[in-house]
């Protein structure tokens, strides 16, 4: 286990630093100049712009204004923007928004997926099972951004049920159509690889032994099928949670809430290389903790990972 | 122990039918049971024996309505003075586990592996004694751990299933079993999937069982020995009928039907008399294997030693049998052999080629001179190739044959291993289990090897089959004069087919020598245990064992 945990946390290393480096290297890639555009249509003097670029660090070749950012990093600095803003206070109002969000919809993801799997796996072949596959289908082959608008205009402008945008309404019900939007796409996976599991574990030798000892459908379905499937699908779920998360930019967008993902937005529109760092910096962060929390959870499931 | 003296048996079927729909109802029916007829007195152990396909365990899944649902039964059974069938299945939950209960094949694939066995133990006793409390739900576990002979009761509540070893995870699916008292114990092939020395303890807890429970036992088993030792009366099916039912020394001594006749024969026996060898030992081995050491790391990275410090010949021409029971390194031997596995130390040659030593390019040739055929056929078959694709892919990918003439030596060798040479554009699925082994072994022997290694080739087959199988093996063996290194667990079968026998345990070579002399008077305890374990099939020479080893 000792190794396992070594492994897994030398392996974390390597990708954060593979990542955040490749994100560094993009966002200095983007076209246009920055200190350039702080000035809006009024051109800069030359003195100001290069001792803004000085301020900045943006003088220094990248590798080295990489290894600075690093070092800022382990003492907690997120960086700074070109109007002098720290990125971590930037980001510090946003967080609850996008959190919120990313639960609401990973929460509808469990709950729904969960259920309509096992609907599905125990009523396979038949009408049911074939309903919620052609479900399934239809959500995965549309794209976030139309399903975002379409259920704003539907069900926000026209029907009026929840709130068109912001989060004036607070939780959940500013909340809920958005979440149910970008997990739609989560909900659709879940359901076909809890459905699948169920199939699987329902053919499986011991099932057969629970139903010769007598045991009730409910208890044979509710307790032992449905644990002993939910452990492929949570692996699944964990890293859907941070995708969630990170995943939010468009829809943050479409419904006007003030999370982290609409910064990010902002900030690559407005080439704030600091902002887009620090932010994704911030989500890959969560999204390998998140993996990491759940391979442990998976061993509290699943007795045969935790005696390895 | 016959049913004349008792008045009402405990299980009275009558009649009983089982049918399949097929493809949704578009294909006719097919019959799986027709006409079973049997009573099973209390006390007694009732075998039902047949080959795959007979009916044994569908007829007795129908009495307890673990059929799918594509399954018709009909007819009757009384269990006492409940009829089963036509019982819907909130009732027949009531009688499963309570009055008849059931244990399987695979005792590592039938406990929820997620769960304690303590807690499984518990949930069954819940569920038909709700008015246990915690406490004596639990002490009524440790009673029945104690009663299968499960060392330390208490402690083994909180184990998993994937930390007991087969026989103890089959002694937990007795216990739970017999929780509830049951007037009947249905028991389907208990000890198929476990080792011979395994299945001996587990046999002895089964029959000492007899004294501590009034059950009824439902012995279901392809097994003649495992039929010999345990059961008082037998019934024989074939096709999903009834062929003969007798008492057990009756059935073994004077069998009335045909097919009862036909299925004792077949049983392989030790005791098969002296044969020449075809070994040449003239010439170079076939496989020389010396001071072999082979080390992997498990998973929590301790070093296990699967191979350790094996010396082993094979001449051209020779058959020789490696013997012993899972995890002995039989199988890493053979991997060895083949360059599948990474040798530690020692050295490993093969048809005059040094694995490890010469280059991969000769190590690949070497591999074309070394046939293999294993255990399971359904799996070893790329089921989207025409057995023909199958024997003729060899032939192409290292002889270069291409058109007619690997058309016409695809069709010799279908020939050879007795198959139809019309059979070439079939399909795996399309073929019995024994036709596929027998598709496995022409494309081993497709290049003409020099060294062929089977690996179990013949566990996974009816005896019936097994016995022409290994009839057919052992006629191409000696047609081609091929070095063979025959893995297997069975010691009747490698008592039929080899020159000589090494015997491995625990990774170690305990015993090499003629096959007469190790099968007849061998020299290693563990030897001595192996051949003492697998039950003989017949009953009083059974017994007279049984005392013998109990009393020492």
């Amino acid at each position: 286990m000792t190794r396992y945990a070594v492994r897994r946390a030398v392996e974390l290393v390597v990708v954060f630093l593979g990542v955040t480096l490749v994100i560094y290297l993009m966002v200095f890639a983007l076209p246009g100049d920055p200190i350039r555009s702080l000035g809006g249509d009024r051109p800069l003097p030359d003195n100001v712009v290069a001792e803004l670029r000085a301020r900045y660090h943006l003088d220094e070749p990248v590798l080295q204004q990489y290894l600075r950012y690093l070092g800022g990093l382990f003492t907690g600095d997120l960086g700074t923007n070109f109007s002098g803003q720290s990125v971590a206070s930037r980001m510090e109002s946003r967080w609850p928004v996008t959190i919120t969000l990313a639960l609401t919809a990973w929460g509808i993801e469990v709950v729904l997926g969960v259920l309509l799997g096992l609907f599905a796996g125990l009523r396979r072949g038949r009408a049911g099972d074939r309903l919620v596959l052609a479900g399934t289908i239809l959500a995965t082959s549309i794209p976030v951004f139309v399903v975002a608008v379409t259920a704003q205009l539907v069900l926000g402008v026209r029907l009026g049920w929840f709130p068109v945008a912001g989060t004036s309404e607070g939780w959940p019900t500013s909340y809920l159509l958005p979440a149910t939007v970008i997990a739609v796409f989560g909900l659709a996976s879940v359901t076909r690889l809890m459905r699948g599991s169920v199939v699987d574990t329902l053919q499986s030798d011991f099932v057969r032994t629970l139903r010769a000892k007598g045991l009730r459908q409910r208890q044979v379905v509710g307790v032992h099928v449905l644990r002993n499937s939910a452990i492929p699908v949570l692996t699944f779920l964990a890293i859907d949670l941070g995708f969630l998360l990170g995943g939010t930019v468009v829809v943050e967008g479409v419904f006007n809430l003030p999370g982290v993902g609409q910064l990010l937005f902002q900030a690559i529109r407005a080439h704030e290389g600091p902002t887009v760092v620090g932010v994704s910096t911030a989500l890959i962060i969560i999204f390998l903790l998140t993996n990491l929390v759940v391979d442990l959870l998976s061993s509290v499931l699943d007795p045969r990972i935790r005696h390895e | 122990m016959t049913t004349d003296t008792t008045p009402a048996p405990v299980l009275r079927v009558r009649d009983l039918a089982v049918t399949f729909r097929v493809d949704g109802g578009r294909a006719p029916d097919v019959p799986a049971v027709r006409g079973l007829s049997f009573d099973l007195a209390a006390g007694e152990v009732l075998a039902v024996v047949g080959e795959s396909g007979s009916g044994k365990s569908v007829s007795t899944m129908a009495l307890l309505g673990l059929l799918p649902g594509t399954a018709t039964v009909t007819g009757s059974a009384r269990l006492g003075d409940l009829e089963l069938i036509g019982l819907d299945d909130r009732a027949l939950s009531d009688v499963r586990g309570r009055r008849v209960a059931m244990i399987f094949q695979d005792p590592s694939n039938a406990l929820d592996p997620v769960f304690t066995i303590g807690y499984q133990l518990r949930e069954t006793l819940r569920r038909h004694l709700p008015g246990l409390s915690r406490a004596e739900a639990r002490e009524r576990a440790v009673e029945l751990l104690r009663m299968v002979e499960l060392p330390d009761p208490e402690q083994r509540l909180k184990f998993f299933p994937h930390q007991l070893s087969g026989g103890q995870a089959q002694r937990v699916m007795i216990a739970m079993a017999l929780a509830c008292d049951p007037e009947v114990l249905v028991a389907d092939e208990p000890t198929t999937a476990l080792d011979v020395t395994v299945q001996q303890e587990v046999l002895d807890v089964l029959r000492r069982l007899r004294e501590r429970t009034s059950a009824a036992v439902v012995l279901i088993t392809h097994d003649m020995g495992v039929v010999a030792d345990l059961a008082d009366r037998v019934v024989v099916m074939r096709h999903g009928e009834v062929v003969e039912t007798a008492p057990v020394h009756d059935l073994f001594a004077a069998p009335a039907a045909e097919y009862t006749r036909t299925l004792l024969a077949a049983v392989p026996r030790i005791g098969t008399p002296e044969r020449p060898s075809a070994a040449d030992t003239r010439e170079r081995p076939a496989l020389n294997v010396e001071h072999l050491v082979v080390e992997y790391k498990d998973r929590r990275g301790r070093v296990v030693r699967a191979v350790d410090d094996v010396t082993l010949r094979v001449q051209p021409g020779e058959m020789v049998a490696l013997v012993g029971e899972s995890g002995s390194g039989k199988s890493t031997l053979g991997r060895c052999a083949l360059g599948l596995a990474p040798l530690t130390s020692g050295t490993v040659e093969v048809v005059g080629t040094r694995l490890g030593r010469d280059t991969p390019r000769a190590v690949r040739a070497a591999r074309t001179r070394i046939g293999v055929v294993f255990q399971n056929p359904a799996a070893s078959l790329n089921p989207r190739y025409t057995i023909g694709e199958s024997v003729a892919e060899p032939l192409r990918v290292h002889a270069g044959l291409r058109g007619d003439a690997l058309r016409t030596r695809v069709a010799e060798l279908l020939d050879a291993v007795e198959l139809p040479a019309a059979w070439a554009s079939r399909y795996p699925h399309e073929l019995s289990g024994g036709q596929r082994q027998r598709v496995s072994i022409a494309r081993a022997v497709s290049l003409d090897p020099d060294l062929l290694i089977a690996d179990e080739p013949t566990s996974a087959l009816d005896v019936s089959v097994q016995a022409t199988v290994l009839e057919l093996f052992r006629s191409v063996q000696q047609r081609l004069r091929f070095a063979c290194l025959f893995i297997s667990h069975d010691l009747a079968v490698v008592d039929e087919l080899a020159d000589r026998v090494a015997v491995m345990h625990r990774g170690r070579l305990v015993e090499v020598g003629e096959r007469s002399r190790v099968l007849g008077a061998p020299e290693h305890d563990y030897t001595r245990r192996l051949l003492n374990a697998a039950p003989v099939p017949d009953p009083a020479a059974q017994a007279a064992r049984r005392s013998v080893r109990l009393a020492s």
